[in-house]
């Protein structure tokens, strides 16, 4: 455990020196960078969300006040009429909101049921243009599973490959789906993947494909993902098949460091590895958008069943929220807080009912402010 | 230690039969079954079956033929072979990765209509996992879906894999699975699907296991999304019993389940159709190991050994298939010869000196 903390601090100083000697190429950096000066307000989009989402956002709010992290936090609601030019009950405001900060926080959403509109993830997917969904994923300090020492992070692969939605009856009882892959989504998702493996200190970006049996499509991707490597010499690049991956993976997830791959492989394995760790409570999340757009969001449901009683765990909202530093390249405010989620939730006098504890929300928020 | 004071009762529990099994007269003569040794690893693991099946003398003998992953496609007379004795052993088949050659395991899948895989994920007693009271039959569904073959490239730089589902297979593999629920007692289905994504595919899936669920009342039936799937088996394992899936699920799934319950050097499993059976390492059957464990003859024998056992059993040679499996779980409960992949140091052949000596 204290090898993969000493690690991740490690990692995100070798970034800062990364930053400070070499101009970096990619425009996520450059824009993220204008607003590192911690004293002016950042401005982000936040996307309280549905059911315990209000709750969670405020805990976030609270710690982030504490941590003395200035952000400007401009609310988002979900509408209740759906609008006609986002077709969803997403609010185009919304939207242009996140475009304009290029920065948001996201709360679980509960997708209304019915006809005629689209799903607000995928609304937001589209119009942002999220490319890249980046979960990290280790095992928390003090908070028991069945598999320790997991520190690995995706990245999956979000716009095209098996969800891309074309699908058709060829003739009655016979129904086809189309996977795409494409050269451009290919290389700007491995390039994301080599990028976060440099800036964080990572040693290895592992390749996650079926290109033994789809040897066109997963072949692209393949192919794709060495072109990036060779830039990258410092970062070892490997491949490992799909099913062998699933395998590896719970036999022993110390094996792997950053793992890139197409959609429907990413969604699989993502999820897997939140598994490991404890399930979607605790898993943080940041979608990579063109333009050097960043969504954080908690990927776990909006919970209405236990929703305004205070017993929501925030963890999942809180690290995503760290994430989003991260992006910003605040690695001092975000280490502080990350610490401090950690060392709550290994005290363990404070943990909420999903974890086996009794804390309330607000309990939990203030013993994480006090360990700040 | 503790292993030790654990096996005696076992040993009773697993020899102790009270009706015997009376076979038909001339069920002892020995019937051929194909044998494909395969690549790697794989030659020294069906070897170790040779021995074990001529020290126990079961009626079956082995028409060898060698097959190699690089191989254009599966050479007439292997296939004719099956065709002929209709339960094939083999080993695994190096699958070379975007080499612009099918895969040899798939070809042979599609070429005899073995529509079902079944791969069987359990803990075996002695040894040490992650999880507990795993037993998991996962079904998949072998010809179609992700495995199509189908691809091409639309423009420079955007290729096209077309994943395809039809009711007919759908339908057969949901037959199967409860099926194979019903006449091994088992009391729940589960189907894996994305349908929430790929409506009409995966939709066309699901909706022909629920049909076919309609039919088996007695079995509990109900659906989950794959990568949902994949995190229930990471934390509560349990709660899955038959699980029947489309091509590449279930790949991943077999994949999971085979990790958690100790690793696909231990899993059983085969591939059947309406005419032809033919049994394997359960998972990861492109796998066929580093050259480093081909050369120290260290390779696993154990899931090869098992999916003999199905296979005595599928031949209708119970008490040959029970010898067989009690004597293999008596080796790994006792925990003195155990492959690297199980945490020991035996060889091969010492494993198989074991289970010999342990047959009754």
């Amino acid at each position: 455990m204290a090898t993969h903390l000493l690690r991740r601090v490690l990692g995100s100083r070798s970034s800062q020196i990364l930053s400070a000697t070499s101009p970096n190429p990619n425009s996520v950096i450059t824009v993220a960078r204008a607003y590192s000066v911690d004293t002016t307000p950042i401005r982000a989009t936040l996307f309280p969300g549905d059911g315990i989402g209000p709750e969670i956002a405020e805990s976030v709010k609270k710690v982030f006040t504490e941590a003395d992290v200035h952000i400007d936090w401009e609310e988002h609601y979900v509408g209740t009429e759906i609008d006609p030019r986002t077709q969803s009950f997403l609010t185009w405001e919304s939207l242009e909101s996140v475009r304009r900060n290029k920065i948001g926080l996201k709360g679980p959403m509960a997708t209304p049921i019915g006809k005629g509109h689209r799903s607000l993830n995928l609304t937001l997917r589209k119009e942002l243009n999220l490319y890249a969904n980046v979960r990290p994923c280790y095992s928390l300090p003090g908070y028991k599973t069945r598999y320790d020492n997991v520190d690995l992070v995706t990245i999956r692969e979000n716009t095209e490959g098996e969800y891309s939605g074309l699908e058709h009856q060829v003739v009655r009882g016979v129904v086809e789906s189309l996977k795409i892959i494409t050269r451009q989504a290919s290389l700007r998702v491995a390039e994301y993947a080599f990028h976060y493996a440099k800036a964080h200190g990572r040693e290895r970006v592992s390749a996650i494909h079926k290109a033994n049996i789809m040897q066109k499509t997963d072949g692209l991707f393949l192919k794709c993902c060495r072109e990036v490597a060779e830039k990258y010499p410092e970062i070892k690049y490997e491949e490992v098949v799909i099913d062998n991956c699933c395998m590896m993976l719970v036999k022993n997830p110390a094996l792997f460091d950053v793992l890139v791959m197409p959609n429907l492989y990413g969604d699989i394995i993502s999820d897997l590895c939140a598994g490991l760790i404890g399930g979607l409570g605790l898993t943080p999340s940041c979608n990579i958008g063109e333009g050097g757009i960043a969504l954080a969001e908690a990927v776990h449901g909006s919970a209405p069943d236990i929703a305004g009683k205070n017993m929501a765990n925030p963890t999942a909202l809180l690290l995503s929220a760290v994430t989003m530093l991260r992006h910003l390249e605040l690695h001092d405010k975000a280490d502080r807080i990350q610490d401090a989620i950690l060392k709550t939730i290994a005290d363990g006098k404070y943990r909420t009912a999903d974890l086996g504890g009794s804390s309330t929300t607000t309990d939990f928020t203030k013993a994480i402010c006090d360990h700040l | 230690m503790a292993t030790r004071r654990f096996f005696p009762p076992l040993r009773t529990l697993i020899t102790t039969r009270s009706v015997t099994y009376m076979p038909r007269p001339g069920d002892g003569t020995p019937r051929p079954v194909t044998l494909i040794p395969g690549d790697g690893i794989v030659p020294l693991v069906t070897n170790a079956v040779e021995q074990v099946m001529e020290a126990m003398h079961a009626p079956v003998y082995f028409e060898k033929y060698e097959v190699h992953g690089d191989m254009k496609r599966v050479p007439q007379q292997v296939l004719d072979s099956i065709r002929k004795n209709k339960v094939c052993l083999k080993g695994g088949l190096k699958t070379p990765v975007g080499g612009g050659v099918n895969s040899l395991n798939v070809q042979l899948r599609k070429e005899l209509d073995l529509y079902a895989s079944l791969v069987n994920c359990f803990n075996l007693p002695g040894l040490p996992t992650r999880h507990e009271n795993v037993d998991i039959v996962v079904v998949r569904e072998n010809t179609e879906g992700e495995y199509s073959g189908l691809e091409h490239e639309v423009v420079p730089g955007v290729v096209e894999s077309l994943k395809v589902i039809t009711k007919f297979c759908s339908e057969r593999i949901a037959k199967y699975a409860f099926e194979y629920a019903y006449l091994n007692n088992r009391k729940k289905v589960t189907a894996v699907h994305k349908a929430n994504i790929m409506k009409l595919a995966d939709g066309l899936f699901l909706e022909s296991c629920r049909e076919v669920a309609t039919k088996y009342p007695s079995i509990k039936y109900n659906e989950i999304i794959v990568d949902n799937c994949c995190m229930q088996l990471v934390s509560k394992p349990e709660q899955f019993d038959v699980m029947v899936t489309p091509n590449l699920y279930g790949n991943l799934v077999a994949n999971t389940a085979a990790g958690i319950a100790g690793g696909t050097g231990v899993m059983p499993g085969g591939n059947v159709g309406a005419e032809h059976a033919v049994f394997e390492q359960g998972a990861s059957a492109g796998n066929v190991g580093k050259e480093k464990i081909t050369e120290q003859k260290k390779a696993n024998p154990v899931a090869l050994l098992l999916s003999s056992a199905m296979m005595l059993r599928h031949l209708q040679f119970p008490s040959f298939a029970d010898r067989l499996e009690s004597a293999v779980k008596r080796v790994i409960s006792e925990g003195k010869y155990r492959t690297k992949d199980l945490g020991g140091n035996s060889t091969t052949q010492e494993v198989v000196d074991a289970v010999i000596a342990n047959l009754d």
